[in-house]
C-alpha cells in the first residue's frame, strides 16, 4: 500500500491542466540511457496488518533490556521515563513539524527549545546551550572543534576516560585535519597528572565525568591546568549525575557536553538519542547548530526566533566550521519534559537513587562475590570489577539466568580485558542486584 | 504565554523518584565534597497537570504536516504513516541496549542489514551504511571516504571539490570539515550544471564533485552521464547529495548514471517525522570501490547468525557513538516494506505530478525559475511582484501562515532573485493544492491592492513578525530569574 490519495481520474485531469499527455511527459529531461530498465529488486508492498506481522517478527527476535535484570550502562542507561514524556512529545504539532525557520509559525518548538537550553544551562553550569546535537561523541567531537578554532592551535588532549565511541567519533571527523590527538592515560581509574603533556600548543584539554569507569575525576584540577596553559577544558557529562554533581561551569570548565540519553530516551539500540552542548558566553558564536534567542514582536510582545544564524552553514557555506542543520530536537523536547516532570527536587532524587544502588551493588558484589572495584576511587552510578575468568564468557553465562551482568571492556582496550563494567540505575531493585551478586559468584567458580 | 519557568512554584511536583529500597548512605561520605553540587538546579517545579496544558499549548502554537500543508522546499514533508509510530515503540525495537550482546538483537540485526541492501538497491549502488545521523552526516561520511580512496591509491593530493552554484550550504561546509576546497561551476541557462566550465574547472587535483540531482531548482541534471564522464576522466570520484529522491525512486538510479557515492535523507524520502527539526537519519551509499571504506561497525555473518564487525581496516571509522538514529531507521524500513516496489515508483511518479500541478497552477502569476517541467520541486521569483509593488517573498511566506499554510522554502536556492521553493510531495490532494494556488494567487492581488497587509503579515499567529535582528545583536538564548 502507499500514502498517495490521487485517483486515476483525477490524475488524468491534473495531467491536462498540465497540458501533457502522459505521465512519462514530465520525466523527459532524464536521459533514456540512465533511465531504470525493469522494476526495483524490493519486495512487493504491504497491507499495514502485513507490515505490523512483519515488524513483530523482528522486535521478537530481539530480546528488550526490561526482560532481564539488567547492569549494562557505559554510556547508555536503562532509567524510568514517565509517561507524561512520551505523551507530550509524540503530539503531532511537534513531531510533524520541521526546523523552525518561519518564526510566527514554530512559537510553541521555539519556545520548548529556549527551555530546554535553559535547563541544558542550570545543569552545566554554563551560559550558551545549543539546541541539540546528534550524540554524545558527535557533540564532543565538535566541543573540540570549537576549541581549536577558538584558540588556534592544533593539539588535543583527550582522557583515556572518555567514552571510548565519542574518542573514536572524533578521530573519525578530524581525520584529514593536521590536528595532534594525545590520549592522557588513566592512572589509578583517573585521569593521570596533566602537567608533562599540557603545553602552550595546547588547543583543549577533554575528560569525562564521571568518566567511562564510573569514577569522578577532579574537575577543578583539570580547568587549572587548562587556564594556566592557555588552552579551554571541555567537560563530557552524564546529566543525571548532574542532579547531585558539580556543574562544569562552577569548576571552571569552558564547554560542556554529553550524551541526553538518560534524560527520558529510550536506549532505542543507541539512537536517536541527543548530544547537549553547552559553553561560556563568550564562546557562543563558535557553537555549532541551531541556537533559539528571546525577542520582541512588532507590538512587543516576546517571541522567539532562531539566532546566530551567520554561524551557521547555509549562510556561511565554505567558510562554516561544522555542517549540522538538522539535529535531534524531539529528543531535546523529551529531555525538557522529563527534566520539568521530575523538577528542582526530583532530578537529585534520581541521581541519588543511582549512586545508593550502586555502592548497594558494591558492597554485595564485594560480600557475596568477593569482587572489589577494580579501582579504589570514588564512583558514581557504575564501577568496573577485575574478574578471574574471562569478562565475555561470564557476560554469556549469565545471560542465561536473564542477566545482562554489563560491559567488557576488554573490547575497547586491552589493558582492561579482565574488567567488567557494572552499572545501576533508579531501575534497579535489590533483589535483582542480591539475584546478580549470587548468579555472578556461582559464575566465577 | 509563560515560560514553563514562570509557572513554576516552589514546592510544586510533578513525577516522584521511587523509595531507596536499599540502606542509604550518606553521599558525602560516597564521593569527594567538593565534587557535590551546592546548590540545586533551578529546574521547573509544577504538576503533572500544569506541565501537559503548558505543552499542549505549546503545542498548538506551532504548524505541522498533521495539521497544515508545508510544501517547504527540498525537506519533503509528506505524510508520517500513524503505524511506523506504533512499530518503532514495540519494546523489541525500542528498548535495546546498543551493546547487548548480538545474540539478543538478531531481529534488529537483519532488519539494518535488510535496510542497507534495499538503500544500495534503490540507489543502484553496491552497499550501504545506515550509521550516519543525517544528510549532513552523510556528506561528511561520504567525503572522508572519497579522500581515504584518493590517500589508499597514492594521491593525496587530490583536495578539490567541484560544487554547482546552486547546492545545499552544507556541501560547502562538509568540504571544509575534511581539509577540502569547494570550487564552485555555474548552472547554464537551462537550470543545470555548465558542462564548459566544468571541464575548466576539472584537473589533477580533483578529488570529486558533489551535485544534487534532481538539483535544489527541481530540475533533472540532463548531462548527468556526461557530467560524470568529465569527473570521472578527470580521476574524480561522483558524490549525490539524496536530498532529492523523492523524484526518482524505480524510475533512475543514482549508481545507473555514474554515482559513486550519495547519501540518503531518510527521513526526508522515507517519511520520518521530522520532530521539530530532527532526528533525522541518514543513510550513505557506495559503489564497490568505496566499499571497504564505510564506517564500522557492519553486520556480518559470522556461523550461521548476524554480529557487529570492526574488520575492515580500511574504514573511515565512527561516524556516531554506536549505529546511527536506529529508531528512525525501523520507521524507513517499514516505510520501504509497506510501500514495495510498486508503492516506491508511485511515491516518486506523484511527487512529480503534483508539483508539475502546482507548477502549472502559479506559473502564470509568478515567474519560473527555470521555465520547463520540473521534477518533485520547483522554483519561483517573487522578484516582479517584489518590484512592482515592495512586497517580497518573505512578506509573501508570512501572508501565507495567516491562511493556515507553512510558506515554502524562501530565498533558496541562493542563485534565484527573491526565491520561494515548492515541494508539495505525493501525499498531497489536489484539492490540497488548489486551495494552495489560488491562495497564491489572492495573496498577489493583496499586494497589489493593499501591500501593507501583506508587509506587516502574518496578522492570526500568536506573535507578529518578530525583530530577529535584535536577537542576533544582543543574544538572549536562556531564561533568568528578573532581579
Amino acid at each position: 500500500m502507499d500514502y498517495v490519495q490521487t485517483t486515476p481520474a483525477e490524475a488524468a485531469e491534473m495531467l491536462k491542466v498540465i497540458g501533457v499527455p502522459d505521465l512519462e511527459a514530465l520525466f523527459k529531461a532524464i536521459p533514456p540511457a540512465v533511465r531504470l530498465r525493469g522494476k526495483l529488486n524490493v519486495p512487493p508492498g504491504l497491507s499495514e496488518q502485513a507490515v505490523l506481522d512483519l515488524m513483530s517478527g523482528h522486535a521478537r527476535r530481539n530480546t528488550p533490556v526490561s526482560e532481564f535484570d539488567s547492569f549494562l550502562g557505559a554510556g547508555k542507561y536503562f532509567g524510568y521515563i514517565p509517561s507524561v514524556v512520551d505523551a507530550l512529545a509524540s503530539q503531532s504539532e511537534f513531531f510533524t513539524a520541521y526546523t523552525p525557520y518561519q518564526a510566527e509559525a514554530s512559537q510553541g518548538n521555539l519556545q520548548a527549545t529556549f527551555e530546554y537550553q535553559t535547563m541544558i544551562c542550570e545543569l552545566t553550569g554554563l551560559q550558551a546551550s545549543n539546541a541539540s546535537h546528534y550524540d554524545g561523541g558527535t557533540a564532543l567531537a565538535e566541543a573540540i572543534g570549537m576549541s581549536i578554532e577558538h584558540t588556534d592551535r592544533k593539539r588535543v588532549l583527550i582522557s583515556a576516560g572518555v567514552h571510548p565511541a565519542s574518542i573514536r567519533v572524533a578521530r573519525s571527523f578530524f581525520r584529514e585535519r593536521d590536528y595532534e590527538l594525545v590520549e592522557v592515560p588513566l592512572e589509578g581509574g583517573r585521569t593521570a597528572s596533566l602537567e608533562k603533556l599540557i603545553d602552550d600548543r595546547t588547543a583543549c584539554i577533554a575528560v569525562q565525568q564521571p568518566n567511562f569507569l564510573g569514577y569522578l575525576e577532579d574537575l577543578d584540577a583539570v580547568s587549572a591546568a587548562a587556564r594556566r596553559a592557555g588552552a579551554l577544558s571541555v567537560a563530557a557529562v552524564e546529566p543525571i549525575s548532574l542532579g547531585m554533581l558539580k556543574p562544569p561551569g562552577q569548576a571552571g570548565f569552558d564547554i560542556a557536553v554529553g550524551d541526553g540519553q538518560p534524560l527520558g530516551v529510550d536506549m532505542m539500540y543507541g539512537g536517536p538519542t541527543f548530544g547537549f552542548m553547552a559553553c561560556r558566553m563568550e564562546l557562543i558564536r563558535r557553537l555549532p547548530g541551531r541556537i533559539v534567542g528571546e525577542t520582541k514582536d512588532h507590538d512587543g510582545k516576546r517571541g522567539f526566533v532562531l539566532t546566530l544564524q551567520a554561524r551557521e552553514q547555509h549562510i556561511r557555506r565554505e567558510k562554516a566550521t561544522s555542517n549540522i542543520c538538522t539535529n535531534q530536537a524531539l529528543m531535546a523536547h523529551c529531555a525538557a519534559i522529563y527534566l520539568s516532570a521530575l523538577g528542582k527536587q526530583g532530578l537529585p532524587k534520581v541521581a541519588n537513587l543511582c549512586l545508593q544502588k550502586a555502592h548497594y551493588l558494591g558492597d554485595r558484589l564485594r560480600e557475596v562475590a568477593g569482587l572489589k572495584p577494580a579501582f579504589d576511587a570514588p564512583y558514581f552510578r557504575e564501577f568496573p570489577v577485575k574478574l578471574t575468568r574471562k569478562p565475555a564468557d561470564v557476560i554469556s553465562k549469565l545471560l542465561s539466568k536473564k542477566i545482562l551482568a554489563g560491559a567488557d571492556l576488554g573490547r575497547f582496550r586491552p589493558e582492561w580485558k579482565d574488567l567488567l563494567l557494572v552499572s545501576a540505575s533508579e531501575l534497579t531493585r535489590k533483589e535483582q542486584i542480591d539475584r546478580f551478586a549470587t548468579e555472578l559468584n556461582e559464575a566465577l567458580r | 504565554m509563560n515560560l514553563v519557568f514562570e509557572t513554576s512554584r516552589p514546592g510544586r511536583r510533578g513525577v516522584q523518584a521511587p523509595d531507596l529500597d536499599v540502606p542509604e548512605r550518606d553521599p558525602r561520605k560516597l564521593l569527594p565534597p567538593s565534587s557535590l553540587r551546592e546548590d540545586p538546579a533551578e529546574l521547573p517545579e509544577i504538576g503533572e497537570l500544569d506541565l501537559v496544558r503548558h505543552y499542549t499549548a505549546l503545542a498548538h502554537r506551532n504548524m505541522s504536516v498533521d495539521a497544515n500543508f508545508y510544501p517547504l522546499g527540498s525537506c519533503t514533508m509528506k505524510y508520517n504513516p500513524k503505524v511506523h509510530e506504533r512499530v518503532a515503540r514495540f519494546p523489541g525495537l525500542a528498548v535495546l541496549h546498543p551493546m547487548q550482546p548480538d545474540s539478543t538483537a538478531q531481529g534488529m540485526l537483519a532488519m539494518i542489514r535488510e535496510l542497507e541492501s534495499l538503500l544500495a538497491e534503490i540507489g543502484g549502488m553496491d552497499a550501504c551504511s545506515v550509521q550516519p545521523a543525517s544528510g549532513a552526516q552523510g556528506e561528511l561520511t561520504g567525503l572522508l571516504m572519497i579522500r581515504a580512496f584518493h590517500r589508499d591509491r597514492g594521491q593525496p593530493g587530490r583536495d578539490e571539490v567541484i560544487i554547482p552554484d546552486s547546492a545545499h550550504g552544507t556541501n560547502p561546509a562538509t568540504c571544509t570539515m575534511v581539509g577540502l576546497k569547494a570550487v564552485e561551476v555555474a548552472t547554464n541557462k537551462r537550470g543545470c550544471v555548465d558542462l564548459e566550465a566544468l571541464r575548466k574547472s576539472v584537473g589533477s587535483k580533483t578529488a570529486g564533485m558533489m551535485i544534487t540531482n534532481p538539483n535544489t531548482l527541481g530540475i533533472f541534471e540532463e548531462n548527468i552521464d556526461k557530467v560524470a564522464e568529465i569527473v570521472h576522466a578527470a580521476g574524480g570520484l561522483m558524490y549525490m547529495d539524496g536530498a532529492n529522491m523523492n523524484a526518482l525512486m524505480g524510475i533512475a538510479r543514482p549508481g545507473d548514471f555514474g554515482m559513486d557515492v550519495m547519501h540518503y535523507n531518510l527521513h526526508k524520502t522515507f517519511t520520518i517525522p521530522h520532530g521539530g527539526g530532527g532526528p533525522g537519519a541518514g543513510g550513505v551509499a557506495v559503489k564497490k570501490i568505496l566499499e571497504p571504506f564505510l564506517p564500522v561497525p557492519r553486520v556480518i555473518e559470522k556461523g550461521g547468525s548476524l554480529a557487529w564487525s570492526e574488520e575492515f581496516p580500511k574504514s573511515v571509522g565512527k561516524i556516531t557513538s554506536y549505529y546511527g538514529n536506529v529508531n528512525n531507521l525501523v520507521r524507513g524500513y517499514t516505510y520501504i516494506r509497506t510501500l514495495g516496489r510498486g508503492g516506491l515508483r508511485r511515491v516518486s511518479e506523484n511527487a512529480v505530478l503534483n508539483a508539475n500541478y502546482l507548477l502549472a497552477r502559479l506559473k502564470r502569476e509568478f515567474p519560473v525559475a527555470y521555465p520547463r517541467y520540473c521534477m518533485h520541486e520547483f522554483v519561483l521569483s517573487g522578484k516582479n511582484l517584489a518590484k512592482e509593488t515592495h512586497v517580497r517573498t518573505l512578506d509573501v511566506a508570512k501572508r501565507l501562515i495567516d491562511y493556515g499554510y507553512h510558506p515554502p522554502t524562501i530565498y533558496f536556492p541562493l542563485i534565484v532573485p527573491e526565491a520561494l521553493m515548492i515541494e508539495p510531495t505525493e501525499t498531497e490532494s489536489r484539492e490540497t493544492l488548489d486551495a494552495f494556488a489560488d491562495t497564491m494567487i489572492k495573496i498577489k492581488q493583496e499586494a497589489q491592492e493593499n501591500p501593507k497587509l501583506v508587509q506587516e503579515a502574518p496578522h492570526t499567529t500568536p506573535v507578529k513578525r518578530l525583530d530577529e535582528r535584535t536577537a542576533a545583536l544582543q543574544p538572549k538564548v536562556r531564561w533568568t530569574r528578573p532581579a
